[in-house]
C-alpha cells in the first residue's frame, strides 16, 4: 500500500529561527501517528506546514500520491486533509450544530444538507443537547469535541489533531480516544501531537519524536520509549515510570 | 456531556421555510408603512424618506462591518458613486436612473472588491483596514471634488421634468410616490439581507469574523466570500446613494463622499444593533428625525434653551450624547439588546 501521506525533507524558519529542518516520514492509510517532542520542539510547526497554515521554507508533503506543498489550507481541508487547533477556536457567536454545518457547507453541501450532516455528527460525539447552544458557552471538553466534530464534518481522511487530551481531566479522555479509534477504524489516518504519554502509547502504531526541530527518534512505542536519546532529550523518567504501561 | 443522554435531544433541525419570521416581518413593516405618505403631512413625509435612505446605508455598512466585521470607515465612498453614477449618466447622456442604480451598484462592487482585495493582500487589520477604508473614501471625495469633468465642487443637479415619472425617477415635490419609491428599494435592500444571512454565503461570513484561521482550515475560501461580502455591501450604499440624489435632486462631492457621510453609516447600526438584520431599521428610525428635531429646537427653541437660538451642530452635539449613551447601556444596540434579551428567556 502506498503511503497517504508524506513529508520529504521538511523545513521551516523564521526570519532566521529555524523552528523546523529536514523532517521526513511517512503515513501508511488507517495508521495512528503520535508526534511528541519537548516545548518548542517544532509539533506544532509541523502541522502549520502538513495543513497549509503556511508553506515550508524547504521541502515536499505529498498527500495521496499529490504533491500538496504550498496548497492553501482550506484546499486540503476540502481535499480532506484537516486539522484540528490545541486552543480551540469555535464561531462563538454561532450555535454548536451551525459550527458544525459550516465545515459541512464549505465540503460543498447544501445548507440543508450540512445542517443534517452536523446533526449527525453531534450525535456521534456528544455534543447532541448542546446542538443549540451557543458555541461560546461550552465547557472546555465541550469545545475539545466541537473541535473534533466539525473537522469530522469534512470527511477528513487525514486528521492532524493538535493536543485534542490537553485540558481534560482523565474521565473525560477515554470517550475522546474512543471516538479517536472509531475514526481510525472507518479508514482515516490519524497524526496525533500530544503530550499525555499514555494516550501515546495506546494509541499509536508509531511515534515520531522531534527535538529542536529535528527528528530524535522515529518508530513503535516501544522502541520510542527504549531509545536512550529520547528518554535523555525529553521524556527522562517520568514515562518509563509513571505514565508507560 | 454523557453518551447516554443522546437518544433523547430531539432534532435541532427546523424545517426551512422561505416565509420565515424575518421575512414576514418585513411583509408587516412594508404594509404598515405602506399608508404612511397619505397620512404625514409634508414635512413628516420628508423625514419618513430620510428614514428610508437612512436604513438603506446603515443595512450597507451592517453587512460588511456587521456581519462580515470588516470595519469600514469609509461606507460614504459607495454612496457617493451610487449617486454620481447616476447622476453623471442621466444629466450628460439622459439615461434613466434606474439604469444608473445598476451602474452604480456594479462600479461600488467592484470598487470595494480592489480596495478590499488590496487591504487583504497587504494584510490590514482591524484599525489599519479602517483607516485604509477611510482614506480611499477621502481620495475618492478630493478626486471628484478636483475632476472637472465631473462637475468638480459644482456637483449634480437633476434636471427638472414636468409631472411625474416612475422611469426617471421624479415626482413633483411632496408626492407619496418617493416614499413608495424609496419603500420599494428598502424593502428589496432588506429582503436581500435576510437572504444573504441565512444563504450559506451568509453563514460561512459571520464565521469568517468569529475566526478567521478556523473559518479556513475548515474549508471556507476565506478571502472570496470577504470580497463577495463587500461587494454586497457596496452595491446596497449604491442604491441609497442614487435614491437620495433622485429625492434632493442634487449631489456634490461633500454629500457624496464626505466623512460625515460614513459617520452616518456607521451609527445607524451602532444604534440599531451592529450585526442584527433589523439593527439598521431601529436606528434609522431613531436617528433620521433628530436632524429634524434638533432644527426646530434652534430655530424655536423653548425658554430654558433660548441661547441656542440661531446657533447650529445641535445635531451633531446630540449624536455624540447618544453613541455616548449607547455604548455605555446598550453595547449592542437597541435592537441587539432586545434581541439577546428575548432569546435569553
Amino acid at each position: 500500500m502506498s503511503p497517504v501521506v508524506t513529508v520529504e525533507h521538511i523545513g521551516k524558519s523564521f526570519k532566521g529561527l529555524r523552528a523546523l529542518h529536514d523532517v521526513s516520514f511517512t503515513v501508511e492509510p488507517g495508521e495512528v501517528l503520535g508526534i511528541i517532542g519537548p516545548n518548542g520542539a517544532g509539533k506544532t510547526t509541523l502541522f502549520n506546514c502538513m495543513a497549509g497554515m503556511f508553506p515550508p521554507s524547504t521541502g515536499t508533503v505529498h498527500y495521496e500520491s499529490q504533491d500538496v506543498t504550498g496548497w492553501s489550507d482550506a484546499r486540503l481541508a476540502r481535499a480532506g486533509m484537516v486539522r484540528t487547533f490545541q486552543l480551540m477556536r469555535p464561531f462563538g457567536s454561532m450555535t454548536v450544530l451551525e459550527n458544525v454545518a459550516v465545515a459541512a457547507a464549505a465540503r460543498g453541501e447544501s445548507e440543508k444538507e450540512a445542517e443534517e450532516e452536523g446533526w449527525e455528527i453531534l450525535q456521534r460525539v456528544g455534543l447532541a443537547q448542546y446542538a443549540t447552544r451557543t458555541s461560546k458557552d461550552l465547557p472546555t471538553a465541550g469545545l475539545k469535541r466541537l473541535e473534533l466534530a466539525r473537522a469530522l464534518a469534512l470527511h477528513p481522511r487525514v486528521l492532524l489533531l493538535d493536543e485534542v487530551l490537553a485540558g481534560l481531566v482523565p474521565t473525560e479522555r477515554q470517550p475522546v480516544i474512543d471516538l479517536l479509534l472509531s475514526i481510525r477504524d472507518e479508514g482515516a489516518t490519524l497524526l496525533f501531537v500530544e503530550h499525555v504519554m499514555a494516550a501515546v502509547m495506546a494509541l499509536s502504531d508509531r511515534v515520531l519524536v522531534l527535538n529542536q526541530g529535528e527528528t530524535l527518534a522515529f518508530g513503535t512505542p516501544e522502541e520510542v520509549v527504549a531509545n536512550p536519546e529520547v528518554i535523555e532529550a525529553y521524556l527522562g523518567d517520568e514515562v518509563t515510570d509513571a505514565d508507560a504501561h | 456531556m454523557s453518551e447516554t443522554l443522546v437518544q433523547t435531544v430531539p432534532s435541532p433541525l427546523r424545517k426551512r421555510r422561505f416565509f420565515d419570521s424575518n421575512i414576514i416581518a418585513l411583509i408587516v413593516l412594508v404594509v404598515l408603512a405602506f399608508p404612511l405618505p397619505l397620512l404625514l403631512d409634508q414635512g413628516q413625509e420628508a423625514v419618513a424618506i430620510r428614514v428610508l435612505i437612512f436604513a438603506m446605508l446603515g443595512m450597507s455598512w451592517n453587512i460588511m462591518s456587521g456581519f462580515g466585521g470588516m470595519f469600514s470607515f469609509g461606507h460614504a465612498a459607495y454612496f457617493g458613486i451610487g449617486g454620481y453614477s447616476s447622476s453623471i449618466l442621466l444629466v450628460n447622456f439622459g439615461i434613466s436612473p434606474w439604469i444608473g442604480m445598476v451602474v452604480g451598484m456594479g462600479v461600488a462592487a467592484l470598487y470595494g472588491v480592489i480596495v478590499g482585495w488590496l487591504c487583504f493582500r497587504y494584510k490590514l487589520r482591524g484599525t489599519y483596514f479602517a483607516l485604509a477604508t477611510f482614506a480611499f473614501a477621502e481620495m475618492l471625495r478630493i478626486i471628484v471634488q478636483s475632476a472637472d469633468v465631473v462637475n468638480s465642487s459644482v456637483g449634480y443637479n437633476v434636471p427638472l421634468i414636468q409631472g411625474s415619472s416612475w422611469w426617471l425617477m421624479q415626482f413633483p415635490a411632496g408626492s407619496p410616490n418617493y416614499f413608495w419609491l424609496g419603500l420599494g428599494l428598502m424593502a428589496a435592500c432588506l429582503l436581500v439581507t435576510i437572504l444573504f444571512v441565512r444563504s450559506k454565503a451568509g453563514r460561512f461570513t459571520v464565521a469568517i469574523r468569529e475566526d478567521e484561521t478556523a473559518a479556513s482550515s475548515l474549508g471556507v475560501p476565506v478571502l472570496r466570500y470577504k470580497l463577495t461580502t463587500i461587494a454586497l455591501s457596496g452595491a446596497i450604499g449604491a442604491v441609497a446613494g442614487v435614491f437620495y440624489t433622485q429625492y434632493y435632486l442634487f449631489i456634490d462631492p461633500e454629500l457624496g463622499f464626505g466623512a460625515y457621510r460614513s459617520i452616518e453609516a456607521i451609527l445607524i447600526p451602532v444604534v440599531g444593533g451592529i450585526g442584527t438584520i433589523w439593527g439598521p431599521i431601529v436606528g434609522s428610525v431613531l436617528l433620521a428625525p433628530l436632524n429634524d428635531i434638533t432644527a426646530a429646537i434652534l430655530r424655536n427653541p423653548p425658554p430654558f434653551l433660548d441661547f441656542l437660538e440661531g446657533r447650529t451642530g445641535l445635531d451633531v452635539m446630540l449624536y455624540a450624547i447618544l453613541i455616548i449613551v449607547v455604548i455605555l447601556f446598550l453595547p449592542k444596540g437597541v435592537f441587539g439588546t432586545i434581541k439577546e434579551k428575548v432569546t435569553k428567556r
